[in-house]
């Protein structure tokens, strides 16, 4: 890492206000890494699901406005979000502004032209592919040994694949192998790219407590602690919901919905508070004060053949 | 010289779109042409004697047939064409179906076409002079490349035709996939005892030379001589001693070594002979498991063997087989069904192939006929197949049909019930596809009598819960998702080329397509030749296709190959290099572009001369092109003859400007 990480940064609407604690760990976990974010002035919503469903030329220059705003600030070279939905909506924007008849439409609405020269990545992305999980190992003071994770991406941080350019789609790793260098366990989780029901909890509530419920389900079979997610909404719908959910599934899942930024800055050495673990609903503090022990007894048992063998 | 000029109808096919008369007409005012006429079909019994009637009537000195491609009548006019009297080569043709009447509705612009492409086959004609073949002998040997059932029925047909026979198989037995399949369909029954017979057949038979654990290297020659080098792989045993008592495989203490034969759901010992039929009955080491190659320790095999076979020294060795045909009968493997992330691409255990499979269910394979699933060794009670997987799927780039993967799910339905009574069998499919005889009948079998749940639509996803493998799809006829908690889940990977098949086709100079299958000379009508002499093709290398048609074409192949060898001589193409000795100023620049080694040097009168060897060349023109002197020239495909064809489409040109 010989060259200084400065990248172009759009927090998007939702973590000004349900993912506050998302953004907040965001932010001290890029700074504790060396990366920095310099936010883009002036930035405006994306657009998100409404625009996109309603008009294309319309979703591509809310994102383009965005584009054109990052381009024009120094020596960045890329432009991060952390929220998956933004980040679909700006990299859909610049690839379907790779073509310059589209490309004419939109910039027809916009103030000065988007150029197309930087690429949108996630904060995953970035943190997984410039600092990278051998970089992070050392750096983590505090191990989170003993707490096993369900890796939950959500169905659009990796699709379609040929436009988000990150990952497996079908079995994305990056996530598994930043948590494992922070001495969590991953396990085993299918569903990693599943949908949970993404806005359907407005309009049909019993969708998502179906979805997210198999989530739920399938995390704890798998033997998770908590899932650990990067979506705003997948994390809502996963932790806001889950009272909710296990009224209607006839289940009793009380599983911590973390996001992975906030497991990165308590490994880092922040406090609680820091990484805004107080704004999750399903608290995570006994599962997360109950990991010295965990990690012990794990040190025990894997030391047991170990002596066994040196005794004969 | 007096040139006929015959435009063909082809019923509708050209006249339909290029005004046929008006073509004829306008030949008639072409220098050289004496006659000219249009004609239904001129391929046809009357359209072929109404040339020969002309040639005759009118005294022509050659004939231009305005038709289809030389590919598919070339040969045909040139036979009528020397019915009438006339040397074969004072005959052209002119391509205004595939090349005009096919491709372009403009009916105006496609009759000036033809008129062109009339014009400049006369022009070349007029150019054209006799041609002589020469006989040469031929070598009625036959090789036969790949021992799977399509390669041994051919090789048996060829050698009880009384023909010498090499047969050439990669791994260390004959017996292809068949000899890995448990039941066959439609009549489910034992594979190994009717493919049995036939392996032993060939071990046995006085004309087969059978050279197992062998691949070809390199191929020169033409039909009728080919040298084709052979390399025999080490297999550091010698298989003229070792007699297959398989006491090495008892001794062998490297147990889990890699199990090809049993498509890797069991393990093998180091030093091992496949399976108990194989033909030949040798053991071979594989190199990679064995603790003497790796270790330089062991070493038990060569202690424990009666016979003294075992030579870890032993190295490739290079033969030279002297042939005058081959059959390619290279067979297919399973495509590479890891691309398929939403089936877990090789992470769940319990996901396995149709190949594998068939393997858990003989009585011979690594689980003793008992199915049993790979992840704890349990008997499944409910088994999701799903079809279609690598086969009429764009978005892996394999758009066609395998063809037997339907078959082979009905039969592994039908047996799955049979092995497990209470088990429960869910086949997820696009359409069935059954054409052939008792073939729909079967698969109705194995939904009516033996109870399988056939579920019309594809699977999105596979994944591991609680033990059991969730199989989510969707059923289009009720118009639902459907999930299915199944105990083993069997996918019906669809066919490619077999390994290798790109390079083996590269050196046999015949063509392939992308799935690495060898193509036919014609779709219809030639669908055992390719378009390299003496060349033939049999069984899945060809394209997939299942046991009774594979066993067919291996038959057929046998056939063409009988029939080639019917004659004691063949007649050359005299189209072929020929060098002006005045010209050539002996710089054998021809030599070195030359891929065949064709051209050799000579000396005459002192002064150093290129010499074509006519047996050798191809006829490709690279020499042609090379010569600064024009002195070697393409017989047929003269400077001149091609220079007169320019010359009459610009004349064409410079009319109309
Ligand atoms: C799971 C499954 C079940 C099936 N069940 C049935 C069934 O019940 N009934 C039925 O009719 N059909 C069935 N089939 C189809 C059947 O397997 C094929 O029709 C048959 O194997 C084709 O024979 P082949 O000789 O053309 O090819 P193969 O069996 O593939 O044999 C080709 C041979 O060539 C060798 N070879 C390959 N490359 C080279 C090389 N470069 N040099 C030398 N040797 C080479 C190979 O090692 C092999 O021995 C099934 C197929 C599958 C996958
Ligand atoms: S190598 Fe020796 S021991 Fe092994 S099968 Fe052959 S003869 Fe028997
Ligand atoms: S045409 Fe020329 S280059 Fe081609 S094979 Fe014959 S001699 Fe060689």
């Amino acid at each position: 890492m010989s060259q200084k990480l400065r990248y172009a940064y759009y927090p998007g609407c939702s973590g000004q206000g349900t993912s506050k604690e998302y953004e907040q760990s965001t932010r001290a976990v890029c700074e504790a890494l060396g990366m920095e974010l310099v936010d883009i002035p002036d930035w405006s919503c994306c657009g998100s699901s409404p625009a996109h469903t309603v008009d294309h030329r319309l979703s591509s220059a809310l994102s383009g406005r965005n584009l054109a705003l990052a381009e024009r600030l120094e020596g960045v070279s890329a432009i991060l979000t952390p929220c998956p939905s933004c980040l679909t909506n700006l990299k859909v924007s610049a690839h379907k502004m790779k073509d310059p008849e589209f490309a004419a439409e939109v910039n027809a609405l916009l103030d000065f032209p988007v150029r197309n020269t930087l690429p949108v990545k996630s904060i995953l992305q970035a943190i997984y592919e410039d600092v990278g999980p051998d970089a992070l190992r050392p750096k983590a003071v505090r191990l989170l040994t003993g707490l096993k994770l369900a890796p939950y991406y959500g169905c659009i941080m990796n699709r379609p694949p040929h436009i988000m350019e990150f990952d497996d789609h079908e079995n994305p790793i990056a996530m598994d192998q930043l948590m494992e260098a922070i001495g969590a366990e991953a396990v085993t989780f299918p569903l990693k790219v599943e949908c949970c029901g993404a806005s359907f909890g407005v309009a049909r509530r019993d969708i998502v407590q179906k979805l997210s419920g198999k989530l739920l389900d399938t995390a704890a079979s798998n033997g998770a602690d908590a899932v650990v997610t990067a979506c705003p909404l997948c994390q809502m719908n996963l932790d806001l919901r889950q009272d909710q959910i296990n009224v209607a599934n006839n289940t009793s899942h009380n599983m911590p919905v973390f996001y992975y930024t906030q497991l990165i800055g308590l490994a880092l050495g922040m406090t609680p508070s820091q990484v805004g673990l107080e704004k999750l609903e399903v608290s995570p503090m006994a599962l997360l004060e109950s990991l010295p022990a965990r990690a012990e007894a794990q040190a025990q048992a894997a030391k047991k053949p170990a002596s066994k063998g040196a005794q004969s | 010289m007096k040139i006929g000029v015959f435009v063909c109808h082809c019923g509708s096919n050209i006249a339909g779109t290029v005004d046929v008369v008006q073509v004829a007409e306008a030949a008639k005012s072409m220098p050289e042409v004496a006659f000219a006429k249009d004609t239904m079909y001129a391929c046809s019994e009357p359209g072929q004697q109404g040339i020969i009637d002309a040639i005759k009537e009118m005294g022509l000195d050659g004939a231009v047939v305005a038709s289809c491609t030389p590919r598919m009548h070339g040969s045909t006019f040139m036979r009528t064409v020397a019915r009438a009297g006339l040397n074969p080569y004072m005959f052209e043709m002119a391509n205004i179906r595939e090349h005009v009447s096919w491709i372009g509705k403009d009916k105006v612009a496609n009759t000036r076409k033809a008129i062109d492409l009339v014009r400049m086959a006369v022009a070349k004609l007029a150019q054209n002079k006799p041609l002589y073949s020469q006989s040469f002998s031929i070598n009625k040997r036959v090789m036969i490349i790949g021992g799977g059932v399509a390669g041994i029925q051919a090789a048996l047909d060829c050698a009880d035709g009384g023909l010498q026979v090499v047969l050439v198989e990669k791994t260390t037995t004959i017996g292809g996939k068949m000899a890995k399949l448990d039941k066959t369909f439609p009549t489910v029954d034992c594979s190994s005892c009717i493919l049995g017979p036939r392996m032993v057949d060939v071990a046995q038979h006085p004309n087969i030379t059978l050279h197992a654990s062998a691949e070809v290297d390199e191929v020169f020659g033409y039909v009728g001589n080919y040298q084709v080098e052979v390399r025999k792989k080490a297999t550091y045993v010698n298989w003229k001693t070792c007699t297959g008592c398989g006491a090495c495989m008892e001794k062998c203490p490297s147990k889990k070594s890699k199990d090809p034969f049993n498509e890797l759901i069991g393990t093998t010992t180091a030093i091992n002979i496949p399976f108990p039929q194989a033909i030949p009955k040798r053991a071979s080491i594989d190199r990679d498991s064995c603790i003497k190659f790796k270790t330089g320790k062991c070493g038990i095999c060569a202690k424990v063997c009666p016979t003294k076979a075992i030579d870890y020294d032993q190295q490739d060795e290079m033969i030279t087989e002297e042939v005058g045909a081959i059959i390619a009968a290279t067979g297919f493997d399973l495509m590479d069904w890891h691309v398929y992330g939403q089936y877990g691409a090789g992470r769940y255990p319990d996901v396995i192939t149709s190949l594998q499979y068939e393997r858990m269910l003989s009585a011979s394979g690594p689980t003793g006929g008992h199915i049993k699933r790979p992840s704890d060794k349990k008997e499944p009670k409910t088994i999701v197949f799903i079809q279609c997987v690598g086969s009429r799927d764009k978005s892996v780039g394999r758009p066609y049909c395998t063809g037997f993967c339907c078959m082979y799910t009905a039969k592994q339905a039908i047996l799955t019930k049979d092995h497990i009574p209470d088990s429960e069998s869910y086949v997820f499919y696009m359409d069935i596809r059954a054409p052939g005889k008792m073939y729909d009948e079967f698969t109705r079998r194995a939904m009516e009598e033996y109870g399988a749940k056939y579920i019309r639509g594809r699977v999105s996803m596979v994944y591991p819960q609680d033990g059991k493998m969730i199989v989510r799809g969707v059923d289009t006829l009720a118009g639902a998702q459907v999930e299915v908690e199944a105990d083993l889940v069997v996918l019906a990977v669809g066919a490619e080329g077999a390994a290798g098949s790109a390079q083996l086709a590269e050196k046999l100079r015949i063509s392939y397509d992308s799935y690495g299958f060898f193509m036919e000379g014609h779709p219809k009508l030639k669908p055992v030749e390719t378009n390299t002499a003496g060349v033939y093709l049999a069984g899945c290398a060809q394209g997939p296709k299942d046991i009774p048609s594979s066993v067919a074409q291996g038959s057929a192949a046998a056939a063409k190959v009988l029939s080639l060898f019917s004659k004691d001589q063949l007649q050359s193409d005299p189209q072929v290099s020929k060098v002006d000795l005045k010209r050539c100023v002996g710089c054998m620049k021809c030599a070195i572009t030359c891929p065949f080694g064709a051209i050799k040097e000579t000396e005459v009168r002192g002064e150093i001369k290129a010499q074509v060897i006519e047996t050798i060349c191809q006829g490709c023109g690279i020499c042609t092109s090379t010569c600064r002197q024009g002195a070697i020239q393409l017989q047929n495909f003269t400077d001149n003859q091609i220079l007169a064809e320019v010359n009459a489409l610009l004349s064409s040109e410079t009319e109309e400007a």
